[in-house]
């Protein structure tokens, strides 16, 4: 995984709310056995027309909203169903980092494991970034935790400290895991009846 | 200390604990099935990682399976995935219920029938409606590729311990009101992300009075409400869906395991970060007219007129004009062309028989092409043995095999863009049974009802199939 530490980029916005990820990635791609390639269907049925135009009405075709690594999104962004297709079709289009006021919790923890940074800031907030970000470069600084734009914003985000630190040195998780063998051993002596099929 | 149900299936599954780290959590159960799994395969075979243990990990065939035909895929991609299912089950020796067993059917209707699921378990799938198992007093939640791979390796996953949501649903469900339509009100009212963050534990006497079968429904669409996992305290009726089942203990072992059980369920007085009480008896036939479960009204109801606030009349417009409904417009003047009787949340035996009540001496409107797919082949095999098939298809409904079906659309059974379709499964997303299809979520004696009317009806007014008929006229 690719670590994340300082970014700086431009954003572009897409102002809805409750974005599901149906929408962020149709069903119709979930057929694929492989991680890589879904960026160009993210967003499919909102993104092109019948005959496969781009539509032009859809925000991310908006040529301010182009070639941008951060997305800045309305509240409960994500949610819906688990598939992680969604953040690989996020990446592989370009964006690292989401902006919004709230995430569904699955949509959350799958862009973590795939070095993804989710950036929960208030609605304020959020709204300001949505109305300034424009041609903007925002810089997000993982390990001051900040959001900082050129107009003067700056402010703090929370992430817990265990991602954090995956995510600033891009660590495998299985590996770190696989670290606590004998722990899992152990607890596998013990298990209660009741625990096994 | 009084601990509820979550806390205590929590704490006992924490391998290990650290400040300013997520818990380790053991899992007890991993389900998994052809869409979410082949990458976390792959990537096991990448590192030279092996499954640690496969037997708790139990593999379906679902999302995909054609209901007609089912052998003949003519899906390529489809059917690569079913192929590396397979491939990757043998390879990793885990257990597989392919087209070929009689076991096969959706993932959250075969591990409650084959009594893998059970009291006090963690469970896990690369699915969100994982969330189905918690009817039977475990955690249950749904989980990414990358947790799946994370699972196979090490039978754990780091997790921060989510706040607690108590549920209480008190008095008495009027009659025609469903556990599909309780949980649908409960979405409507408090909104699809009022549980983010936190594990449901509903209760009340409505909870109690419910079927297992009921239960599963209402914890299904937990993920719908925002919340992971949602789940009941096992009691008298957990135990006697589960006594006799495949994978269950007998005898004196069934005993001692039920006084396990018992003892897991919620101490009174335990303490929760939310607390929500419902009166039963305010809960009408729900059917959603919107693009998300919580945007639904009852049955003589109407389609709101206007949003709460600015960007709750944006999302109402842009809901409106993918519908193709108008604001303020009854729920009964909702034309239906397609009926979907199926899906994790409502494709059991007791929801056929629900919806085969009202279907009996009727017939599916003109108009309306209606499906019904069972969950599963043994509840296939079963309805069959009652005649349910027969009620279905001499009303003009289509009898398939088990799969995810028209919930989804993965596989050939699509809604056409523009057209409305009664279904009882769990999402009502932009696009959710096909490109530009219009789903309305309701419960199977709704959907039934709908498919004989071609709208929808309050069906409280139309008690049996006979009444049924004569509100046809």
């Amino acid at each position: 995984m690719k670590p994340i530490t300082v970014y700086k980029g431009k954003a572009a916005v897409l102002d809805r709310a409750n974005v599901d990820t149906d929408q962020i990635i149709p069903k119709q791609f979930l057929k694929r056995i492989e991680r890589t390639g879904f960026g160009e269907f993210l967003f499919y049925d909102w993104r092109f027309d019948e005959d496969g135009n781009e539509r032009e009405d859809f925000e991310l075709n908006q040529p301010q909203n182009k070639n941008a690594g951060i997305l800045i999104a309305g509240e409960n962004f994500g949610c819906g169903s688990s598939r992680e297709h969604a953040p690989w079709s996020l990446q592989d289009y370009g964006f690292d980092i989401v902006i919004a006021p709230s995430f569904a919790d699955i949509f959350q923890n799958n862009c973590l494991k795939n070095g993804m940074l989710p950036i929960t800031l208030t609605k304020d907030k959020v709204s300001y970034l949505m109305n300034n970000a424009g041609n903007d470069q925002l810089t997000i600084d993982l390990r001051e935790q900040t959001v900082i734009d050129n107009k003067g914003l700056s402010t703090s985000f929370d992430i817990h400290p265990y991602w954090k630190e995956m995510l600033l040195n891009g660590w495998d998780e299985i590996s770190i895991t696989l670290q606590y063998s004998p722990q899992i051993d152990e607890f596998e002596k013990s298990e209660r009846p009741i625990s096994t099929i | 200390m009084k601990k509820s149900i979550i806390e205590k299936v929590w704490d006992r599954h924490v391998v290990y604990q650290e400040e300013n780290k997520p818990d380790l959590l053991y899992i007890d159960l991993h389900y998994i099935h052809e869409v979410t799994s082949p990458q976390a395969f792959e990537g096991l075979r990448e590192k030279g990682r092996k499954v640690r243990r496969p037997e708790k990990t139990f593999a379906t065939m679902d999302h995909n399976v054609p209901t007609v035909n089912r052998y003949q895929i003519t899906d390529e991609i489809a059917r690569k995935q079913l192929t590396a299912l397979e491939k990757n089950c043998t390879e990793f020796s885990i257990p597989l219920a392919d087209l070929d067993s009689p076991e096969q059917g959706i993932v959250h209707v075969i591990g409650p029938e084959l009594g893998l699921t059970k009291p006090g378990m963690t469970i896990v799938c690369g699915d969100s409606h994982t969330s189905t198992h918690g009817a039977f007093g475990t955690i249950a939640f749904g989980i990414g590729t990358s947790e799946v791979e994370h699972v196979f390796a090490t039978q754990t996953l780091w997790q921060t311990k989510p706040k607690t949501l108590k549920l209480e649903i008190n008095g008495e469900l009027g009659s025609g009101v469903t556990a599909k339509d309780v949980i649908l009100y409960v979405i409507s009212k408090y909104g699809i992300n009022f549980g983010t963050g936190h594990i449901i534990e509903y209760c009340g006497n409505v909870i109690r009075n419910m079927s297992m079968e009921e239960r599963m429904t209402v914890c299904n669409m937990s993920i719908e409400g925002g919340a992971r996992a949602g789940l009941v305290s096992p009691d008298e009726t957990t135990f006697s869906y589960l006594k006799g089942r495949k994978h269950v203990s007998t005898g004196v072992d069934f005993e001692k395991d039920t006084k396990e059980w018992s003892a897991l369920a919620s101490d009174e007085g335990a303490v929760y970060d939310t607390e929500i009480v419902i009166d039963g008896s305010e809960i009408s036939p729900m059917v959603s007219w919107g693009t998300n479960p919580g945007m639904a009204s009852p049955i003589d109801g109407n389609v709101p007129k206007a949003g709460n606030d600015e960007a709750g009349e944006k999302s109402l417009q842009r809901a409106l004009d993918y519908m193709g409904l108008t604001a303020g417009m009854s729920i009964s003047d909702i034309p239906v062309q397609h009926v979907f009787i199926g899906s994790c949340t409502n494709s059991r035996i007791e929801d056929l028989r629900q919806a085969a009540e009202f279907v009996k001496g009727n017939r599916v409107i003109d108009g309306v092409r209606a499906l019904v797919v069972p969950g599963s082949q043994s509840v296939k095999k079963q309805a069959e043995e009652e005649g349910l098939d027969k009620i279905f298809t001499e009303a003009g409904f289509e009898w398939r095999e088990s799969g995810c079906s028209m919930c989804l659309g993965m596989n050939p059974d699509v809604v056409p863009a523009g057209e409305h379709c009664a279904s009882t499964s769990n999402r009502n997303f932009e696009g959710r049974q096909g490109t530009g299809a219009r789903t309305h979520l309701v419960s199977p004696a709704m959907a039934a009802a709908a498919a004989i009317h071609g709208r929808f009806v309050d069906i409280r007014k139309a008690g049996g199939s006979t009444e049924t008929a004569e509100l046809a006229f």
